[in-house]
């Protein structure tokens, strides 16, 4: 009997094939959308980690200097014999084949516990590493590697990407060196030990960063990455849920015709939960391998946009635990279950001898009124959310909140329009037309659902995007003013072309620059040589009085939004500079380069606070940058690689931001893409049992052609109307994303710009996609028999 | 003989030498220069390092007394091991030091270690005036007779002055120890005559002690045979101000290979061959998960010396990289005193 049961439930899939196929595609690619986005960000995440476990930079504080990036050796040998437990490392580059390879050396005799692989290597232990100079890489580079370097090379997994270790002897040989980059802190300090200041004055202490400096910097892109996946997953669900309920409903007259032949109710839904899972399982193999295609293929924009924003390396390839996989199969079950999980409760509570198919349960008043609530409800705690604020998450809930809200609201704004429109209608046919849409409605809520909730996202999207990129443009041209970009060996060669460019150029500007913490953050103090160029180029958010007289004359200091903003500092308040110097803030300035806070004061206070740091960089403003560049070169004798031109740096710090945003572009095109699939599956399932309806209209005179262009248009209005609620939700999305989400996550609000034109081409290719998702159905429509349309009245009575 | 230091050199010899076992270290010495009898010394050019063999070691052991009467010991040990013979500049030296200290009372015992890469002036001896020193410890002076003593590690820390009064003392045949059957040797000497006073910095309190101290000098290049497992060694000063240097390897046949020194008060020193001392454990403490003897029955039947060599503290653990254990001890029996036990290859 259960054998038998179970191939009559079959029986229904082995009839609507096109069902079956909805339903599995459907789950697919709500499973393969989630388990790309999560996958892409695993393989990141774990990229971060071993570079910070090669580095030891998670567990441990550091000692960094002051300014610049070298640390004499001797200062370690100062330290050491002061009794600090610290332990040396070097960083730089070498060139292996076509990549830059990040070297990283160190002394493993000295380094705190389990840093690097020579503890679970065993193909070299520390003699070899010590006596024969082995180097480490990752395997993407060792081979490439070992061509340029003479050590022996060994392949290690456990390292990030584009990285190599080795001793920190042959780090200073290969980079020609003798300097160190920075020191590691051991956890356990002698007793006694002398200060650090007056040891080595020229460090300072960075704390151990938990979790790893990169983590958190990229943790908005990552939740970014995570919330389309949800999306995506979202909309896939929708379409599930309307395969399988649409299933179950038709399937009500073979349930109780099965429990009147005694097959309990229990075993029933047993065994349609049983098919549920397989097609689940199905769903999930499938979806699983489709992710890890969508991964691949996106692997290398998400690789270079992480790098670019946050100089975060990621591996190029996928490498993730096989159980990692299978996971996809568990989001595939919770997918099924979720879509599912109303059918089955409706089906529970159904009466043995409940009457046949209704085909589409036109929604009550009472469940409309519901939805409503419920859909006012979400859009009310989406605002309190925005006003009340309190962190990245809250507002990723907002947003949550917003966009199911108003994709509850949907069905119950078109069923209002399309009333509207009904009552102004001129003509039978156009009544008929509309009050036939309303009753359709119902049917195609989920799939218009999805729709909107694509548009919205990618406007939303859009929107943002191209407001960053008019912002960041004008951002860079605010900066990037000096023509020519210098950067010197060392403070010595800095001081010489100093020398050299003074007459040359128009105006040297030096860069310099040391690190520190203000207000308990993370920041960078700037000393700038004050030129008309600042004042034609810099554009204050906020300013209190001549700015740049006040900070040339060291009485004032000029601020970084995202320090404005964390430390809630705003022109007139009192900056903490350092001990026992105070000075007021004359005006903030929008940094879209830069994730920490940034101080800029006048060169000559800069020199007087802070005397070692000796800029090795420098801006150079000049009519004829080919002739200084030359000059330059040829009688100063810098290396080409020194000088950077501004055109140069601003194409590359645009190309980096092109990069940035192609990763979400090709999900906003997936997720349009799978909603134009869902309105395509919900007319073609509706248009079997929208024969009856039809008959009469085509009774009455309507021609099958002029039927199926109806059902085009059909779609079309549908789709233009659903386009209208979708414009106002993508600009709110789009507002909440620049001034909510952006503030909270890095630290500054941008502008938001309205792009009218990408609009247009958008709601044409939504429309477009409901063209052609109805397209089909249509033809089917149009090419009915005759016969099967005369049916319907033979079976009435 | 002091072939403990071989433990610590293991370190650096790292997991495959490891995997054997004591049974397996430091019978190789290819390219590294070889003790022989009767090469003489030459001071104090032989305090220093001697790069062109495979270990040496610096290695001082302290009993003290505190104003109450407590009892204390300290250990202070620097170690080069050589990955190659010979010496280079800067990193590229292939001269490895490491040291231990620790500071022992009745109740506790502190440890620490220090790593330190040659050629760089981390770490390093010099002969004449006399300086050793990793990081900020430092044992140096003016000459070897007169020397200053300091260490620190995360919950101790010691400042000492050392005075020698007697000469150095040189074991086996003139300075030439063999330490084993097969031949294997070390050049071996002490000067076990120093007073010793200073603080303790232990938690919570600064303890000022005074005290008698033993400094070894070793080096060789192959100290051990393939079958030796471990080793007992003891550093004994009796109440008559006689001394003795006593040592046994176990060895895999069940046999050991004994040795050690009588060391008149005045200097005079008597070579002990193989077999000529028994040391027979006591008594056995559970310490780190393992069973180490730290009561035992000394016997040197030529001397008339039958004594009990107890511990101070049986938890003296030296819990670095390769642990031992290694502490003061009290003598009884036919002879009073104090001295320095340590005990290697109890896994």
């Amino acid at each position: 009997m259960t054998a038998a049961g179970f191939s009559a439930l079959w029986s229904h899939w082995r009839r609507n094939p096109l069902q079956l196929f909805t339903l599995v595609a459907g789950l697919a690619l709500a499973t393969a959308l989630w388990s790309g986005v999560q996958a892409l960000n695993a393989q990141a995440r774990a990229s971060y980690d071993a570079a910070a476990a090669v580095l030891g930079e998670g567990r441990y504080d550091q000692l960094v200097p002051r300014a610049g990036d070298s640390i004499p050796q001797d200062s370690y040998l100062a330290l050491r014999r002061a009794g600090w437990q610290v332990s040396p490392v070097l960083e730089g580059g070498v060139q292996a084949g076509q990549t830059r390879v990040r070297l990283v050396g160190i002394d493993p005799l000295t380094a705190p516990g389990g840093v690097g692989p020579m503890t679970r290597s065993d193909a070299a232990d520390l003699p070899a590493f010590l006596s024969e100079g082995v180097v480490f890489a990752h395997p993407e580079t060792a081979r490439a590697l070992a061509d340029s370097v003479p050590q022996p090379v060994i392949a290690d997994g456990g390292l990030a990407p584009e990285t190599a270790l080795t001793d920190i002897g042959v780090a200073q040989r290969l980079l020609n060196r003798d300097d160190l980059s920075r020191l590691i802190l051991a956890e356990a300090q002698p007793i006694g030990r002398p200060d650090l200041e007056t040891v080595a004055p020229g460090l300072i202490r960075r704390p151990s960063q938990q979790g790893s400096d990169i983590g958190q910097l990229t943790d908005s892109f990552h939740l970014n990455l995570t919330a389309f996946g949800l999306l995506s997953f979202a909309v896939g669900i929708f379409i599930v849920h309307g395969a399988i309920g649409l299933a179950f409903e038709q399937r009500r007259a073979m349930i109780r015709t099965l429990r009147t032949l005694g097959l309990s109710l229990r075993r029933i839904m047993l065994l349609m939960g049983l098919e549920l899972a397989g097609l689940a399982l199905l769903a999930g193999a499938l979806g699983v391998a489709l992710g890890y295609v969508l991964a691949a293929a996106l692997l290398p924009d998400v690789a270079a946009t992480l790098e670019g924003l946050y100089g975060a390396q990621v591996a190029g390839g996928l490498r993730l635990a096989p159980a990692w996989w299978l996971s996809g199969f568990g989001i595939a079950l919770l997918g099924a279950a979720l879509a599912g999980a109303g059918a089955f409760w409706t089906i529970a509570r159904m009466p043995v001898l409940a009457t046949g198919a209704r085909a589409w349960a036109v929604a009550t008043g009472r469940r409309r009124a519901a939805q409503g609530a419920l859909a006012l409800l979400l859009l009310i705690l989406a605002g309190l959310g925005t006003l009340l604020g309190g962190g990245l998450l809250a507002g990723f809930a907002s947003l949550a909140s917003l966009l199911l809200g108003a994709a509850l609201a949907l069905p119950l704004v078109l069923d209002r329009l399309l009333a509207l429109g009904e009552g102004r209608a001129r003509g039978v046919r156009a009544q008929w037309f509309l009050a036939d849409t309303r009753q359709q409605l119902p049917g195609l809520r989920l799939a218009l659902m999805a729709l909107l909730l694509a548009m919205a996202a990618n406007i939303g999207v859009s929107t943002m995007v191209s407001s960053f990129r008019l912002t960041f443009t004008g951002f860079l041209d605010q900066r990037l003013f000096a023509d020519l970009y210098v950067a010197a060996e060392d403070t010595a060669q800095g001081a010489e072309l100093e020398r050299f460019v003074a007459g040359r150029a128009e105006a040297v500007l030096p860069i310099q620059w040391v690190d520190t913490r203000i207000a308990g953050q993370p920041a960078e103090i700037y000393g700038a040589r004050v030129a008309p160029a600042y004042a034609e180029n810099w554009r204050f958010i906020a300013r209190d009085g001549p700015v740049w007289d006040r900070v040339a004359a060291g009485e004032a200091a000029i601020i970084n939004e995202q320090l404005a903003r964390r430390a809630n500092l705003w022109p007139g308040d009192a900056l903490a500079l350092a001990p026992g110097r105070t000075l007021p803030i004359a005006g903030v300035v929008g940094d879209y380069g830069n994730p920490i806070g940034q101080v800029v004061i006048g060169e000559r206070l800069f020199v007087r606070l802070f005397p070692d740091a000796a800029p090795e960089r420098f801006g150079l403003v000049t009519v004829d940058p080919a002739r200084l560049r030359a000059a330059l070169e040829g009688e100063l004798g810098l290396a080409p690689g020194q000088i950077t031109d501004q055109a140069a740096l601003k194409a590359f710090s645009l190309g980096v931001f092109e990069r940035t945003f192609t990763v979400t572009a090709a999900l906003n095109v997936l997720t349009l893409a799978v909603a134009g699939f869902a309105i395509l599956m919900s007319l073609l399932t509706l248009a079997a049992m929208r024969v009856p309806q039809l008959a009469p209209a085509w009774a009455l005179g309507m021609t099958r052609a002029s039927l199926g262009r109806l059902e085009v248009l059909r779609a079309v209005v549908l789709a233009a109307l659903t386009l209208l609620v979708a414009l106002p939700l993508g600009l709110a999305l789009a507002w909440m994303l620049l001034a909510v989400i952006n503030v909270e996550a890095f630290g500054w609000r941008l502008p938001m710009f309205l792009f009218p034109g990408d609009y247009a081409v958008l709601a044409a290719l939504a429309i477009l996609a409901a063209l052609l998702a109805a397209l089909w159905p249509a033809r089917r429509l149009a090419r009915t028999p005759p016969s099967d349309l005369l049916k319907v009245f033979a079976n009435e009575g | 003989m002091r072939a403990r230091a071989i433990i610590a050199a293991l370190v650096l010899l790292a997991q495959p030498v490891l995997a054997q076992g004591f049974a397996g270290m430091g019978t190789e010495a290819e390219g590294f220069a070889m003790p022989v009898p009767g090469a003489g010394f030459d001071f104090p050019a032989d305090h220093g390092p001697h790069p062109d063999y495979r270990i040496e070691w610096w290695y001082l052991t302290a009993n003290l007394q505190g104003p109450d009467g407590t009892p204390y010991g300290l250990q202070w040990t620097l170690f080069r091991s050589a990955l190659a013979p010979g010496e280079a500049e800067g990193w590229d030296s292939p001269q490895v030091w490491f040291a231990h200290a620790a500071v022992t009372t009745p109740e506790a015992h502190y440890s620490t270690e220090r790593f330190a890469r040659g050629g760089i002036g981390q770490a390093g001896v010099d002969a004449d005036p006399f300086a050793a020193w990793i990081d900020d410890w430092r044992l140096a002076g003016p000459s070897l007779d007169e020397l200053e003593l300091r260490a620190t590690g995360p919950g101790f820390a010691y400042d000492m002055g050392l005075q020698a009064e007697g000469p150095l003392v040189f074991h086996g045949e003139q300075g030439y120890s063999v330490k084993s059957a097969q031949g294997q040797a070390s050049y071996y000497y002490s000067q076990p005559f120093y007073r010793i006073a200073g603080d303790l910095d232990l938690p919570g309190a600064t303890v000022p002690v005074t005290g008698r101290a033993w400094l070894d000098r070793e080096w060789s290049s192959q100290p051990l045979a393939a079958d030796q497992l471990g080793w007992d060694w003891f550093s004994l000063t009796f109440e008559s101000g006689d001394r003795l240097m006593a040592f046994q390897l176990r060895q895999s046949d069940g046999r050991d290979f004994s040795s050690g020194t009588w060391i008149g008060s005045e200097g005079a020193t008597t070579a002990l061959g193989d077999g000529a001392l028994t040391a027979t454990p006591l008594e056995v403490t559970q310490v780190a998960g393992r069973d180490v003897p730290t009561r035992w029955r000394l016997e040197l039947p030529a001397r008339g010396v039958d004594v009990t060599v107890t511990a101070l503290n049986p938890r003296a653990w030296m819990d670095v990289s390769i642990p031992y254990w290694e502490g003061p001890v009290t003598v009884g029996g036919s002879h009073g005193g104090i001295g320095y036990l340590e005990m290697t290859g109890y896994d």
